[in-house]
């Protein structure tokens, strides 16, 4: 669509824009202010640079938590993706079990997040928990409040469990967009189940797995409250995501500068994925954008 | 047979995604004596005791109310930002159109964790803290570019004649945007609602840490009673499960929906 050239529209935005000032970037500057200042109290701050960065860069309980995420991210889209394409091209097309498949899949999406984490551990738990109790009926011992791979199977799982739907839900969108002459033309070739599937759904999907890539990746890369409420970072330190270890440093030991230091730095790297999602917005988009 | 096979597989899926939730509603129906007691599938004697204590409690029901107050408080204030700027987006080109568009979905991608401290130290200087208003402002930070996203999404979908007509018929702005645009794309403000109210429903970290008694949401109240020493099962399962309940109430009329409002309006 073509539009109207006229910049008196930013009066249009400039609610928003104060709004979303208000809620991002005066915290924002504050972040940036005590990233560089030691802050003794009120009235006393000295400047001290990048001193703080330098502490944060050396910090080894933060490249662990760095490469727990790293290896968390990554897990969680090696299974979801491929998961969420197959549910997809299983689910009805039309019809009411379209309409109620649906439903169900969207349903642990609607759930709060610490509820998720409270679903978990009663459905783990050893003594109390289906989960729990048949694993350990089946002879393997399980408890993911004492052993540190326990706890971690169990967050990734309940992360799987969480967002594959997310992954399911834009799979399908994407199926549904292509049009039923594709298959027609594909029947007509006489292609295999598996041949429509890599020369006709997996190319038409491509723009919304790119989404569902890298909203998964952001997402779990800021993943706190269902680990939290789950585990709260233990074992040991073994379920210390970033979030949580960040969340540690600001309000549990009140290390400002260290904390802030660290957020910039984390904000940088989400900021860097947000632009490479923004693009693959836009390439999938309504073409004017672009 | 082909169909047969893809039945069952959806159907191992969908069990293997209602037992957590089936567990929890198992358990929010027995009481913690009960539960401790016997492993059961199911309820062997349903007691309806633990919603009954968080009607009746106001330290529970308070959580709920508190959540719904700030929820709504938020839904509006995105909803009425977003609206005009949304118009803007998908109907003029106007200078750094594209940057503030992006800025917008910088703020929704931003952990929440990073604008923790700050927050709270801006909320203290005010007074807000402990006060609906200020989760309800805070949770704008994801809330109104999501908001803005996915309006614009069902605005590009009107085509521009429609305005150039009104404006013809001597529509003045306000009276076209209220009177003949908005009624156009009410299905997608009803979307943009509801997944407001969702976000700002399932979070948890701002909401916790930026209240402490009287705004408190219902998911801190349950984070708190997990940290106590014998904790009841049977009534975190069923607060659980009504924390459910409004999602899952109108979750249908949003069906068609849901791929866009989690993409961001663009699928």
């Amino acid at each position: 669509m073509k539009k109207w050239e006229d910049n008196k529209a930013w009066f249009m935005v400039i609610p928003v824009f104060l709004v979303v000032a208000v809620s991002a970037i005066l915290p924002l500057m504050t972040v940036v202010n005590y990233s560089i200042q030691d802050i003794f109290g009120p009235d006393n701050r000295v400047f001290v640079g990048l001193e703080w960065y330098q502490e944060v860069l050396s910090d080894t309980r933060l490249h662990d938590a760095l490469k727990r995420q790293l290896l968390f991210s990554s897990l969680v889209l090696l299974i979801e993706i491929p998961l969420g394409v197959l549910i997809a091209m299983l689910m009805p097309k039309r019809g009411w079990g379209a309409s109620l498949s649906l439903v169900l899949v969207a349903l642990p999406l609607l759930i709060p997040w610490n509820v998720i984490g409270t679903i978990w551990i009663i459905f783990t738990r050893p003594d109390i928990g289906l989960f729990g109790a048949a694993i350990n009926a089946l002879g393997v011992p399980f408890d993911h409040t004492a052993a540190p791979f326990d706890a971690w199977v169990t967050v990734l799982l309940m992360e799987v469990w969480h967002w594959t739907p997310l992954v399911v839900l834009l799979a399908y969108a994407g199926l549904q967009a292509i049009p039923e002459a594709y298959f027609q033309a594909a029947r007509i070739d006489g292609a295999s189940t598996w041949a429509t599937f890599r020369y006709i759904q997996l190319p038409k999907m491509r723009g919304v797995l790119t989404i569902a890539v890298l909203l998964r990746f952001m997402d779990s890369f800021l993943i706190y409250a269902e680990p939290f409420v789950l585990t709260g970072g233990g074992p040991g330190n073994s379920t210390t995501f970033l979030s949580i270890y960040l969340v540690k440093l600001a309000v549990g030991q009140f290390d400002l500068g260290p904390a802030a230091a660290f957020s910039m730095i984390y904000f940088l790297i989400v900021l860097l994925f947000c632009w490479l999602f923004y693009q693959a917005l836009l390439k999938v988009g309504t073409g004017d954008k672009s | 047979m082909k169909i047969q096979k893809r039945t069952v597989a959806l159907i191992i899926y969908f069990i293997l995604l209602l037992l957590p939730i089936y567990w929890m509603l198992n358990m929010s129906l027995r009481t913690n004596a009960d539960i401790l007691k016997v492993f059961s599938f199911y309820p062997q004697e349903p007691t309806f005791e633990n919603y009954l204590k968080i009607f009746t409690d106001k330290s529970w029901y308070s959580g709920y109310l508190n959540t719904i107050y700030y929820v709504s408080m938020n839904v509006v204030i995105s909803l009425v930002t977003a609206l005009p700027a949304a118009y803007a987006f998908s109907r003029y080109r106007f200078l750094g159109d594209k940057h503030m568009f992006f800025w917008l979905l910088s703020n929704r991608m931003a952990p929440p964790a990073v604008f923790l401290l700050p927050f709270f130290q801006l909320y203290s200087t005010f007074g807000l803290i402990d006060t609906h208003f200020a989760v309800a402002l805070s949770h704008c930070l994801f809330n109104v570019p999501l908001a803005v996203w996915i309006l614009e999404g069902f605005m590009s979908g009107v085509p521009r004649e429609i305005d150039e007509m009104a404006y013809i018929d001597g529509y003045s702005f306000p009276r076209f945007f209220l009177t003949v645009f908005t009624p156009l794309i009410r299905t997608g403000i009803g979307v943009t609602a509801f997944f407001c109210f969702m976000f700002s429903w399932v979070e948890l970290l701002l909401a916790r840490t930026l209240t402490t008694t009287a705004a408190k949401p219902i998911a801190a109240t349950m984070t708190r009673t997990v940290s106590a020493s014998g904790l009841d099962w049977g009534l975190l399962a069923a607060a659980g499960i009504l924390t459910i309940v409004p999602g899952a109430l109108v979750i249908y009329f949003v069906r068609n929906h849901l791929a866009k409002g989690f993409a961001l309006g663009r699928v």
